[in-house]
């Protein structure tokens, strides 16, 4: 059974309609991508499932339970976390404090130290610079945080939007890397990516999104070999 | 008088527009929205005290912790019933919003009470301090002080250290990405409005004191002047509005001391319309650009 699910959703804003009735799935252990060019409905697609963004129809289900009757504040602790576009650390406060944020709903103090520990393993320069604000950091610094922050509550599912975006070439090759790594330790992702090959090539499976519709789906492997995408997205 | 008792006495003010000042920043920068009400809960706090000592006859602790219950309530029912509503209306709406219920805050009061001034009871009783030969300073602005110095360190602490407080901070600068922390963010404006008005009810008490009287109108005046302050000191920042205040108060009594009592006020706003000539988002504001 897929671990997350959406049926035909559609998402407006005001009168334009940005996704229009898009389906999906992500099973457990597996590696999503969905990719797209700019403006196609990626981010629109992740703030809806985690209820930034009120769906206009549609059914999102995660472990059964119906998303889009659940407020923003209470899917973290059904086991979903999102890394938003754009990172969105809180600038004003330290790493350490981010990180504290990051597992804001969990209550026993040793799951939090012990997740805490987990993520500094991960990024030791996140424990290098624990108490440095997190505004000073470099962008790729800042994305670190806002993964460490997300894996702070331990979550089944890790949504990641864009995280390459304004990277230099070696620190986005860093962080796919840490992408997989995540995946391997048992946590189902879905990426969205502007980057598609670099999605297709860590992802078990994609989908392709056009102006709010799925326009390709399959394996990620084909898909890299696919003509169309090829023309279309990776720039062959 | 000599200067320095001149300069405590307008500290001594100052700390009542900073205490109120608080509330007005602390609810800019979590709900992002101006409560012109926030005034009138003063005034509503003064109420109660004077209803509950003078009408009642109840002990002065008593009295000064209903008021600060009831104003903390207050605070909590005015943003669930008024503003709550309006999450996703348009600022201007919200803003006329408050300002109808200061209105209404107001006439409510004149409607109970009458259109006249009451006496406010004599509570804080604390005997003037005398330092060397010519500095006296009077134990209510003596108290005043020292008290707004307490809350402020209190506040100041809550709000780096506790858990509630740095949600606060996350909410105040991206309520998006406090709500994928977890944080309910509706509990936290809730949160932000009660402690803004219990502070509103400790200035009350201690603007009313200052005064000696009370009428429904009696909030408008040091809520408008707690609101420059606020802006002085760049609206958001809960330092900013501890510098505002001061900095209005002392001036303004230095004003009254030296210059004139009735130019006091414009003096006041004058200074308001050049320093945010010369740094729009106040002394302590930071310059935000907006994203798109």
């Amino acid at each position: 059974m897929a671990m997350l699910k959406l049926e035909n959703v559609e998402v407006c804003y005001g009168v334009i309609k940005a996704v229009k009735g898009v389906s999906l799935e992500v099973n457990q252990g597996e590696v999503v991508a969905l990719i797209g060019a700019n403006g196609a409905g990626k981010t629109t697609i992740l703030h809806t499932i985690t209820g930034l963004i009120p769906a206009k129809s549609g059914k999102i289900e995660f472990n059964g339970h119906n998303l889009l009757k659940t407020p923003a504040h209470k899917i973290v602790s059904m086991g979903m976390a999102h890394v938003p576009e754009g990172r969105r650390v809180f600038q004003g406060l330290t790493v350490l404090e981010n990180l504290k944020l990051g597992a804001y709903t969990i209550k026993n103090k040793a799951q939090i130290s012990e997740s805490l520990e987990r993520v500094y393993q991960r990024f030791p320069r996140l424990k290098e610079r624990r108490n440095q604000i997190a505004g000073t950091l470099s962008g790729g610094e800042q994305q670190m945080l806002a993964m460490g922050r997300a894996l702070m509550s331990s979550p089944k599912i890790i949504l990641m939007d864009e995280p390459s975006m304004g990277l230099s070439p070696l620190l986005v090759n860093e962080i796919f890397d840490i992408i997989k790594e995540i995946s391997s330790s048992g946590t189902t992702v879905l990426l969205v990516e502007q980057n598609a090959k670099k999605a297709l090539s860590i992802a078990n499976r994609a989908y392709v999104l056009g102006t709010g519709r799925i326009t390709l789906e399959g394996n990620a492997q084909e898909l890299l070999n696919n003509e169309a995408i090829k023309k279309a997205y990776l720039g062959e | 008088m000599s200067f320095l008792s001149q300069l405590i006495n307008g500290l001594s003010v100052g700390s009542i527009y900073a205490l109120i000042a608080l509330g007005y920043t602390m609810v800019y920068g979590i709900a992002k929205m101006l409560n012109f009400a926030h005034g009138d809960v003063i005034m509503v706090g003064a109420y109660t005290i004077f209803t509950a000592v003078s009408m009642l006859g109840l002990d002065y602790w008593i009295a000064i912790i209903l008021s600060v219950v009831f104003c903390t309530v207050l605070g909590i029912v005015i943003e669930k019933i008024a503003y709550k509503p309006l999450r996703k209306a348009s600022p201007l709406t919200v803003l006329i919003t408050a300002i109808g219920v200061s209105y209404l805050l107001q006439n409510i009061v004149l409607l109970i009470y009458g259109s006249h001034q009451r006496p406010f009871p004599k509570i804080i009783s604390v005997k003037s301090i005398k330092i060397g030969e010519n500095l006296v300073i009077s134990g209510e602005a003596f108290f005043t002080m020292v008290i707004t110095i307490v809350i402020m360190i209190i506040l100041t602490l809550f709000i780096k250290n506790s858990k509630t407080g740095r949600a606060m901070v996350a909410v105040s600068e991206d309520k998006g990405a406090a709500e994928l922390m977890g944080i309910n963010v509706n509990r936290i404006i809730s949160i932000t409005f009660a402690i803004g008005s219990g502070l509103a009810a400790i200035a009350g008490l201690f603007f009313a004191s200052t005064y000696g009287f009370i009428g429904p109108y009696s909030g408008a005046m040091p809520g408008i002047k707690a609101f420059i302050a606020a802006v002085l000191g760049g609206i958001g920042s809960i330092p900013g509005a501890m510098l505002g205040g001061i900095l209005l108060g002392v001036v303004e009594g230095l004003s009254k001391a030296y210059i004139s009592t009735e130019l006091s006020d414009a003096i006041v706003f004058s200074i308001l319309i050049v320093i945010l000539l010369f740094k729009p988002s106040g002394l302590l504001g930071k310059n935000v650009t907006e994203k798109v």
